[in-house]
């Protein structure tokens, strides 16, 4: 029983408060799994566990060794997108759930 | 005008304009200056996070850091900026629902205990003490070295600046002035940075040159630099010598330790709305990203002009830059074999032509890559002292944001949550203008006569925080069924474990500091990390043998966990 952006105004019971929160609170997380798991490949594992096999690919056009080149850039700029994805998607996941603030 | 006259005039202009600022945005009430009245938007807060943030050792250290290290010192990039992450999914916006004035204020709250709030008490300015002692070293540094005045004269002048804006201004001073010192600061690393890389690769962009060819050849500049360390027999720019296990601890103690760093984390307070503190995070980082970028380009210019400068060449002919740094003790020439040349070779650095070995005769700082860089790429007088106004602001903003943590731990965490509850707003105000001045007065102590530590401060700060702060928030938030038991065990294991560690191997036993005699061969920088799997999981098995937390912190969890209301919460902690 989700609520849809059309429900927004109907009161809510305690017990619907209760499982509206839980799915919010599931929803969130699932988000949080799928963008740390961005997180943990771009600089953990591109940028040191597997650093020395992409260092003998090259970022095409570029002197950038890849392993390198996501050790000392790329993942930064991962880092920042996976910030803004994040503001975007719980923007929304707040409308649907009712959360978001006035 | 000359070097002097023109730092002078940039360090003058950009004081004045701090001061000025801060007389403007003068607090008037404890949220003014506890939160700036929660009123930021969010890019302004992510400007000053930026600032306040980026500290003496960014500005100056860091891309001298990378130079010498290559690879290996991808740490500092991806654990300095991938700690944003974390804090931006896994503490900010709950931080701001929470929506109370300090890092203790909810460890204490969602605990509900009063040693838990105590323990993140000592915790917080611990941390901030030995940062602050670090930037205030700095501000005497950059002024004994471009303004010709002792260092002690440095630091006072540096401390009474702070001390107009922090003091007087509180948060709402700080945050105004932190913009306009992030402006100062990345103009200042970027005129540079675009300089060289034109004239080094060919394009404005510091980025994109480092992955080009060399001005006039199809050889790639990185290709160029791995060859010039190959021939002298330094381990090669772009690949890995450290152990991965290192690497990896190293990046996730930084990466942690940055996401639970009290001062930053109350910018985030700062903010009107969750959404806000959300978005914050993001343009903090996008703002760091412009120098934290940068900084890899720059070390790669700076390490390629210096080999091909100074090896073998003779002493005499050395370019002018060269000798003054050698007057400050940055650069050190002892010429072993007594050629007259600078032999800059690697460790056991055998000559391919008579077999015999070679010892390296030349000591170059970290500090150097940055500071005279101007000078070494043949770069404008004024260039010179917006650098030098540059690492001001970036020393200057960094002790603000550390001043008013500490001073905020005091007077609210201390004074009115713990001891004197009944305490007026006017008078919880004055204490912590008062803590804030006794701050000012014992970090440039510190910064003068430095008790010889100051070089370990990145590895305590960031371990502590990363082995206290980042699990004792994160449980708080994500579990319901954490315990006050829990928690207070958690976090004292983490510091007694991180504390321990690096107390033994950086002022017990220093001469043991070597990768052999590592626990798994982590070294005190990446310790904090072990700290903080231990403080979890101490925390997860002693909190089940206590009972869950009563049904009020159960609903304050539940109340974290959504945005909508956030205004409200901050009613209610200030009556």
């Amino acid at each position: 029983m989700r609520p849809n952006d059309t429900t927004r105004a109907t009161p809510y019971s305690a017990a619907d408060e209760a499982t509206r929160l839980d799915l919010y609170w599931r929803a969130n997380v699932r988000v949080l799994a799928a963008l740390l798991s961005v997180w943990f490949l771009v600089s953990f594992g591109c940028g040191i566990l597997f650093v020395d096999a992409l260092n003998t690919v090259r970022l095409p056009g570029t002197g950038f060794k890849l392993g390198f080149w996501f050790a000392q850039q790329g993942s930064i700029y991962t880092f920042i997108v996976l910030i803004f994805v994040y503001v975007f998607v719980m923007n929304r996941l707040d409308r649907r759930y009712g959360f978001d603030e006035e | 005008m000359d070097v002097q006259a023109w730092t002078t005039l940039i360090v003058g202009v950009s004081f004045a304009l701090y001061i000025g600022i801060a007389l403007k945005s003068r607090a008037r009430s404890t949220g003014d200056f506890y939160v700036a009245g929660k009123g930021i938007h969010p890019i302004v807060n992510g400007m000053a996070t930026a600032a306040d943030w980026m500290s003496a050792a960014s500005f100056i250290s860091m891309a001298g850091i990378i130079s010498f290290r290559g690879l290996d010192a991808s740490v500092y990039l991806m654990g300095w900026t991938g700690g944003y992450v974390l804090l931006a999914l896994l503490l900010a916006p709950y931080l701001r629902k929470f929506g109370r004035f300090t890092v203790p204020d909810f460890v204490g709250d969602r605990y509900d205990s009063r040693a838990a709030r105590l323990v993140a008490v000592v915790a917080a300015l611990f941390v901030s003490f030995t940062y602050v002692a670090g930037q205030m070293r700095g501000v005497g540094v950059v002024f004994g070295r471009f303004l010709d005045v002792d260092v002690e004269t440095g630091v006072l002048i540096g401390m009474v600046v702070v001390f107009v804006y922090a003091v007087l201004g509180g948060m709402k001073g700080i945050t105004y002035t932190q913009v306009a010192q992030y402006c100062v600061l990345i103009f200042a690393y970027l005129v540079p940075a675009i300089f060289i890389s034109l004239y080094v690769a060919g394009h404005a962009v510091p980025q994109i040159g480092l992955g080009s060819t060399v001005t006039g050849t199809s050889t790639f500049l990185l290709d160029r630099l791995d060859g010039l360390h190959t021939e002298l027999g330094f381990p090669l720019y772009t690949e890995r010598g450290a152990p991965r296990i290192e690497m990896f601890a190293a990046t996730l103690a930084l990466m942690a330790g940055t996401a639970g760093l009290p001062h930053v984390i109350i910018r985030f307070y700062t903010v009107p709305r969750v959404r806000d503190a959300r978005l914050s995070a993001g343009w903090a980082l996008a703002f760091i990203a412009i120098l934290y970028t940068s900084a890899p380009a720059i070390a790669v210019f700076a390490r390629t002009n210096l080999l091909t400068t100074v090896s073998n060449a003779p002493y005499e002919s050395l370019p002018e830059w060269f000798k003054k740094w050698e007057g400050t003790g940055l650069i050190r020439f002892e010429d072993h074999n007594g050629d007259g040349r600078v032999q800059y070779v690697g460790r056991g650095f055998v000559d391919p032509a008579s077999g015999e070995p070679v010892s390296n005769e030349l000591h170059v700082d970290n500090d150097i890559m940055v500071l005279a860089n101007p000078e070494i790429a043949g770069l404008p007088n004024w260039v010179i002292g917006l650098v030098a106004a540059g690492g001001l602001a970036a020393a200057l903003s960094t002790a603000a944001g550390l001043l008013l943590v500490i001073s905020t731990s005091i007077s609210h965490d201390l004074l009115k949550r713990t001891f004197v509850p009944s305490i007026s707003e006017r008078a919880e105000l004055w204490a912590a203008r008062g803590a804030a001045s006794v701050g000012v007065g014992l970090a440039g102590w510190l910064g003068i006569d430095p008790p010889g530590f100051v070089s370990e401060v990145v590895a305590f700060a960031f371990g502590l925080a990363a082995a206290s702060f980042f699990p004792a928030i994160s449980m708080g938030i994500f579990s319901r069924r954490m315990n006050r038991q829990g928690a207070i065990a958690g976090m004292l294991a983490g510091l007694a474990f991180t504390g321990g560690y690096i107390a033994w191997f950086k002022f017990l036993h220093p001469e043991l500091d070597a990768r052999e005699n590592y626990l798994w061969q982590i070294s005190p920088i990446g310790i904090g990390s072990v700290g903080m799997a231990l403080n979890f999981a101490v925390a997860f098995g002693v909190s089940r043998f206590f009972p869950p937390p009563p049904a009020h912190i159960q609903a304050l969890v539940s109340s974290v966990r959504v945005p909508r209301g956030a205004g409200e919460a901050h009613e209610l902690a200030v009556p």
